[in-house]
């Protein structure tokens, strides 16, 4: 561990914490726009944060410790895999804690408290929307596992950090296995962020609502660091699309200047997927719950492929 | 320079086989026929990528007799022909559609590995790829047998033929010119005829259900 290393892993944890409200700002205001509604402004998510955090936090009475406890697993689960993504740098020194395999298994220990917590208060909303998005997760990860494997399959690896590298470093090759995965990593992250196809974000509609029925009960600061680590997850799954599909940018160890660099190309690409995923739920109508399995069935089916493919048509 | 091109040629094989599953998953008519005009683009473009690399001329030819037929005349009567029937939407399927896609695991697995010692065969660019050509070949083949309707059947068989073409040019760089030209009059005169077909069908059973065809008799 050096100094230049400590500086990158600062960044990267800095550049998550910070630009991910702005992320989310960023899509909705899109969503805003091609909705034909004059949006809320690039800032709201700082604001309603700041909002949250000066509140008073109410808990229920029937409310266990575990109800707690779960907002801040999840801001830890989200900040960890934010700082273990390689997003500016590939050059960080966290990353050897938790490989592409553990990185699921944070995403989903970050669900399995929610869960947890939503059916703690015992209300029927609760354990309704525990109950969806547990569905959606055992469906959504091993199509996520996929998607990663054929990554580590071309890199041999699959600590993200050397699957970035040699995806970014070497000589540029077309590989059909990623498109695959880029198809089948696209669903996942619609279902696994709550985003339009498979839930809307900003519904409260009890018979639709998956997400928003895990965090009725939150209030103050708990839902606070709640929305944050959703806008956290939503960077996250935007970083790890933009490592695997589109690598380059990223800078190399022992490289300051492509650090520098690195900052505004990131910005660049999160501003364009951003666009586009505002523009995908624009265009999509939200899905029926029964067809979701369906629709991740698809994701499982094209990473799985793309596993073949890559095993078909070499390297 | 070579080299991107053959990468590029497996690319589009791999979006004509993504293209097949999304074909075999899809449930409305008109969304089919657009992809069905897209796996016919995309093949088109492996084509000429092939005709390109390996400077056959002959395929050049066979790339723009496909575009002209599978890309505009098939879908403008397919177009047409659903327009007249009045089936734009609803298309039912035989078995339910995440068990269909299981199967095309199946069967993209079993052709893989009966393509690979054939491969080893070939001496052309695009040897890998004939795995993909006879998956295509066999989920155009289960999509034929798993809709009940007539129309998705029928597009059903026209993709079967893209994957042949497909399979054809991956494997041996295209068939004789005689040949091609034959294999397109056949699927454009079969398309016609089908069509009037499925007129006869609805005129006798008042829908384009292909079950009623087990009856032999009017009971």
């Amino acid at each position: 561990m050096n100094l230049s290393g400590l500086l990158s892993q600062f960044l990267a944890i800095m550049a998550a914490l910070l630009l991910a409200p702005l992320l989310t700002g960023w899509v909705n205001q899109w969503r805003a726009w091609l909705q034909n509604r004059s949006g809320p402004g690039l800032l709201q998510p700082y604001r309603m944060l700041r909002k949250l955090f000066i509140k008073e936090s109410v808990v229920a009475e029937s409310a266990s410790p575990l109800f707690r406890m779960a907002p801040y697993v999840a801001f830890g689960c989200m900040l960890l895999s934010c700082a273990i993504i390689p997003t500016l740098s590939t050059d960080l020194p966290l990353s050897p804690a938790a490989d592409a395999i553990a990185l699921v298994g944070l995403f989903a220990m970050a669900r399995v408290f929610m869960a947890l917590a939503a059916m703690d208060i015992g209300t029927a909303f609760g354990s309704l929307g525990a109950r969806r998005e547990m569905l959606i997760g055992f469906l959504a990860e091993p199509a996520l596992l996929s998607v990663l494997f054929t990554a580590s399959l071309i890199s041999q690896s699959t600590a993200l950090t050397e699957i970035v590298e040699n995806l970014a470093h070497r000589d540029f090759v077309l590989y059909p296995s990623l498109a695959f995965a880029g198809i089948a990593f696209c669903l996942v992250s619609f279902a696994e962020n709550a985003r339009v196809p498979v839930d809307n974000p900003t519904t409260h509609l009890e018979l639709t609502m998956i997400h928003e029925a895990l965090i009725l009960e939150y209030s103050g600061r708990h839902l606070a660091l709640i929305e944050w680590a959703i806008s956290l997850k939503l960077f996250a799954y935007s970083c790890i699309g933009l490592a695997l599909f589109f690598p380059w940018g990223i800078a190399e160890a022992q490289a300051p200047v492509a650090l520098i660099l690195a900052i505004p190309a990131m910005l660049f690409k999160l501003a364009i997927g951003g666009f586009l995923l505002a523009l995908i739920e624009t265009l999509c109508a939200k899905m029926r719950i029964f067809r979701v399995p369906e629709f991740l069935a698809t994701a499982f089916l094209m990473a799985v492929i793309g596993m073949l493919t890559h095993f078909l048509l070499g390297s | 320079m070579d080299n991107l091109i053959t990468q590029l040629i497996n690319l589009f094989a791999a979006v004509i086989l993504m293209l097949a599953f999304a074909m075999l998953s899809q449930r409305r008519i008109l969304t089919l026929i657009h992809l069905f005009t897209l796996q016919g683009l995309t093949v088109v473009a492996s084509t000429v990528a092939v005709a390109y690399v390996t400077h056959q001329h002959h395929l050049y030819y066979s790339a723009a007799l496909t575009l002209a037929l599978k890309c505009f005349l098939i879908p403008y009567l397919l177009h047409r022909l659903i327009n007249r029937l009045n089936v734009r939407w609803d298309i039912e399927t035989l078995i339910n559609i995440p068990t269909i896609m299981l199967i095309g695991i199946v069967l993209v697995v079993f052709s893989f590995n009966l393509a690979l010692p054939i491969a080893k065969l070939s001496a052309s660019i695009a040897r890998g790829t004939l795995g993909i050509a006879i998956a295509c070949f066999l989920l155009s083949f289960m999509m034929m047998i798993t809709r009940a309707k007539a129309v998705p059947q029928v597009i059903g068989f026209l993709s079967m033929e893209n994957a042949l073409f497909f399979a054809a040019t991956s494997a041996t760089y295209g068939m004789p010119m005689v040949v091609e030209l034959g294999i397109a009059l056949d699927v454009l005169v079969g398309v016609l005829i089908l069509g009037v077909f499925m007129f006869q069908i609805r005129e006798q059973f008042d829908s384009l259900d292909i079950s009623h065809l087990e009856k032999l008799k009017e009971d």
